[in-house]
């Protein structure tokens, strides 16, 4: 059992007790008011309490055992799905549909050791194609397929 | 009662039988079917993939496509389990058990030919309860003020919160961010800003699907890459003959059958016991009264006719307190409820009255539905067989483009789409926190009209709070609120261990 795992509840409790405190901190500055005339803020900081509370019984529990389902991250696919939206984002309104989804299916599908590269631009070959006919032809989604070159 | 039920199937068929709306149960069921088989594709993400595309279509089209999926899925996932022993769907985990031994001993085609039977009976018996209930609790819902909605609404989320898989702790935990989630953007009573932190592109809140991509999309990729390994199913042969159950089949899975959609019946009706707890208790009751419990796990038909007929009467009776209250009772239902008020839809027990289009002719694409799943699978078994060896690794990545061109048409803001990414990673890590994800989507949809009633409710009685007890509908609802409390508190006080050994999901 790593540590992660023997302390896995109490990190849960911290996590959602800090979630709670800020929302408390930040509820606070929109007016609590009364119940009489409440503000914007009571609400917000009614359910920080209570995910306060919640917190600290998690944390205050017993660990559970062993082999709760946790697997260690995988780092390979974890950084290639992040820097495939990433690079959605960055490339659509910039580059235009086009780039943007080779890239987010090819870098996607490097995720995986058993990809080849070969085999990941292909992927992003038809599923680009498949996007240009869909999205931009059928659906009509705001984008240039190719900025500055193809509409 | 039974008149107005049948005027209003009259109306529903008329209205599902447009070739329009036809064409999008068809769709639907269809997409869903094939999600239920692929490995590692799940409802939720599908339904949130697709909930963009149907901003742009009729309210009716919309929600008849994306209750396709759910109830189609149903069918698929049962297909992964008995031939694979794959429990990628939640509530097909406990058909394994016996329904992959009997593909073992080459009856898996019976497996399935009973499934088929059991599902069309459960989900036949789920409608029926749907079209009789649900305008009656509507109209006993008509008199509810504030106090009441307010009050049925925290039984609605505890119920979802503590009943589902996990911790009851942290199901309540994720139902409260869910809440602080949907609060972010302007206050419709003071038009203060919450939470938006300066950024203009908040301040209309968070888009539901921004939310649901990013803890059901993004964040089960990042779990299930490389996690999800490649199944070989070239001996797996099936054709259409091989369906047909002989009569001492049909004999000994008929009971079984008519059990399980009871108890899928019974759960239906309780919020946060939808189908996956449904198909457990049916499986265990079988094992329990049958004479002979020591055949389960080695190929009984009950084992598998039981809990898939729970299994489809539980999907269908799911929708009652949906369309019926407006209280969804898992996070399907919330996606659903979602899409519906995205479309301008106030759901609650008006919805029937008010909206007759979507109430009867969502009831009646259920039977279109499911007829058109029964000719789905029997003939093309074959085929939904070969989809199951498409591996994880094409699957994902051409996921995450559909993720990232949805959540950006939903409003043509690619703010969203970072900002699914952020759920994403924030899911991620919930989830190896071990988390379910699932009740945040609950609060989420029902936080904004919790936060309003409770105001309301509040400013009716100057500021007294003993306004929730002093009307008896709402004494009630809070009193269910405490029972259920008492009993998780005592259920975890006695056992830690659960009462059958259930195959880990693999991916839910």
């Amino acid at each position: 059992m790593t540590r992660f795992e023997r302390h896995r509840e109490h990190f849960a409790g911290l996590l959602v007790a800090a979630i709670g405190g800020s929302a408390i901190y930040e509820g606070a500055q929109y007016g609590i008011g009364s119940l009489t005339e409440m503000g914007s803020g009571f609400f917000p900081v009614m359910l920080g309490a209570g995910m306060i509370l919640m917190g600290a019984i998690m944390a205050l529990m017993r660990p559970a055992g062993p082999g709760h389902g946790t697997q260690a991250p995988n780092w390979r696919g974890a950084a290639a799905i992040v820097a495939a939206v990433a690079l959605f984002v960055v490339l659509a309104n910039r580059a235009g549909l086009a780039p943007a989804t080779f890239a987010c299916v090819f870098v996607g599908a490097l995720g995986t050791r058993e990809t080849r590269l070969a085999e990941a631009a292909m992927l992003g070959a038809v599923v680009t194609v498949f996007a240009i006919v869909l999205f931009r032809y059928g659906l009509q989604v705001q984008f240039p397929i190719l900025r500055g070159v193809l509409q | 009662m039974i008149e107005t039920g049948f005027l209003g199937l009259v109306h529903g068929f008329s209205v599902a039988l447009e070739p329009h709306n036809l064409m999008w149960c068809f769709f639907g069921v269809f997409v869903g079917n094939m999600v239920g088989v692929l490995p590692g594709m799940g409802v939720l993400s599908t339904i949130s993939i697709l909930l963009p595309l149907t901003f742009s279509m009729h309210p009716v089209a919309a929600l008849l496509m994306l209750s396709g999926i759910y109830y189609g899925a149903q069918y698929g996932g049962a297909i992964c389990s008995i031939l694979l022993n794959l429990p990628c769907h939640p509530p097909h985990a406990v058909t394994c058990l016996d329904g992959f031994p009997m593909t073992k001993q080459g009856r898996g085609g019976v497996a399935l030919g009973i499934t088929m039977l059991a599902a069309v009976i459960g989900a036949a018996f789920g409608i029926v309860q749907m079209i009789f209930m649900a305008p009656y609790i509507a109209r006993i819902a008509f008199s509810f003020g504030p106090q009441e909605i307010c009050s049925l609404m925290l039984l609605g989320l505890l119920a979802g919160a503590t009943l589902a898989k996990g911790s009851p702790i942290k199901g309540i935990a994720m139902t409260l961010l869910g809440i602080l989630l949907s609060l972010v953007g302007t206050d419709v009573n003071t038009g203060n800003e919450r939470f938006t932190f300066g950024q203009l592109e908040l301040s209309d809140g968070l888009e539901l699907v921004t939310v649901s991509l990013g803890l059901f999309g993004i964040a089960e990729f990042l779990k299930s890459v490389n996690a999800v390994k490649p199944e070989g199913t070239t001996s797996v042969r099936l054709g259409f003959r091989d369906l047909r159950p002989s009569r001492s089949d049909l004999r000994q899975a008929l009971p079984p059958v008519l059990r399980g959609t009871v108890i899928g019946s019974l759960c239906s009706l309780i919020p946060g016991t939808g189908p996956t707890i449904a198909s457990f208790i049916a499986y265990a009751m079988e094992k329990k009264i049958s004479k002979t419990p020591g055949r389960f796990g080695h190929g009984a038909i009950e084992g598998v006719a039981a809990p898939e007929a729970s299994t489809h009467s539980a999907v269908q009776g799911d929708f009652i307190p949906t369309m019926s209250l407006g209280i969804p009772g898992d996070a399907v239902m919330a996606l659903l409820l979602g899409a519906l008020m995205i479309h301008g839809i106030q759901p609650g027990p008006r919805l029937i009255v008010e909206q007759p289009d979507i109430f009867w002719g969502l009831i009646a694409s259920f039977w279109i539905g499911n007829l058109i799943l029964v000719f789905l699978n029997v003939p093309m078994i074959g085929i939904w067989v070969k989809l199951l060896s498409v591996p994880y690794r094409y699957l994902y990545p051409t996921a995450l483009f559909f993720v990232c061109i949805g959540v950006f048409a939903a409003r043509n803001e690619m703010f969203d789409v970072g900002a699914t990414l952020v759920f994403g990673a924030f899911g991620y890590l919930l989830l190896q926190l071990g988390f379910e994800p699932a009740p945040i989507l609950l609060g989420f949809v029902l936080g904004p009209r919790l936060e309003e009633n409770f105001r309301r409710s509040v400013l009716l009685s100057r500021g007294s709070l003993s306004t929730f007890i002093d009307r008896p509908i709402s004494a009630v609802f809070l009193g269910l609120c405490v029972l259920l409390i008492l009993a998780q508190v005592y259920t975890a006080a006695r056992s830690k261990k659960p009462p059958i050994k259930i195959p880990e999901a693999a991916f839910d």
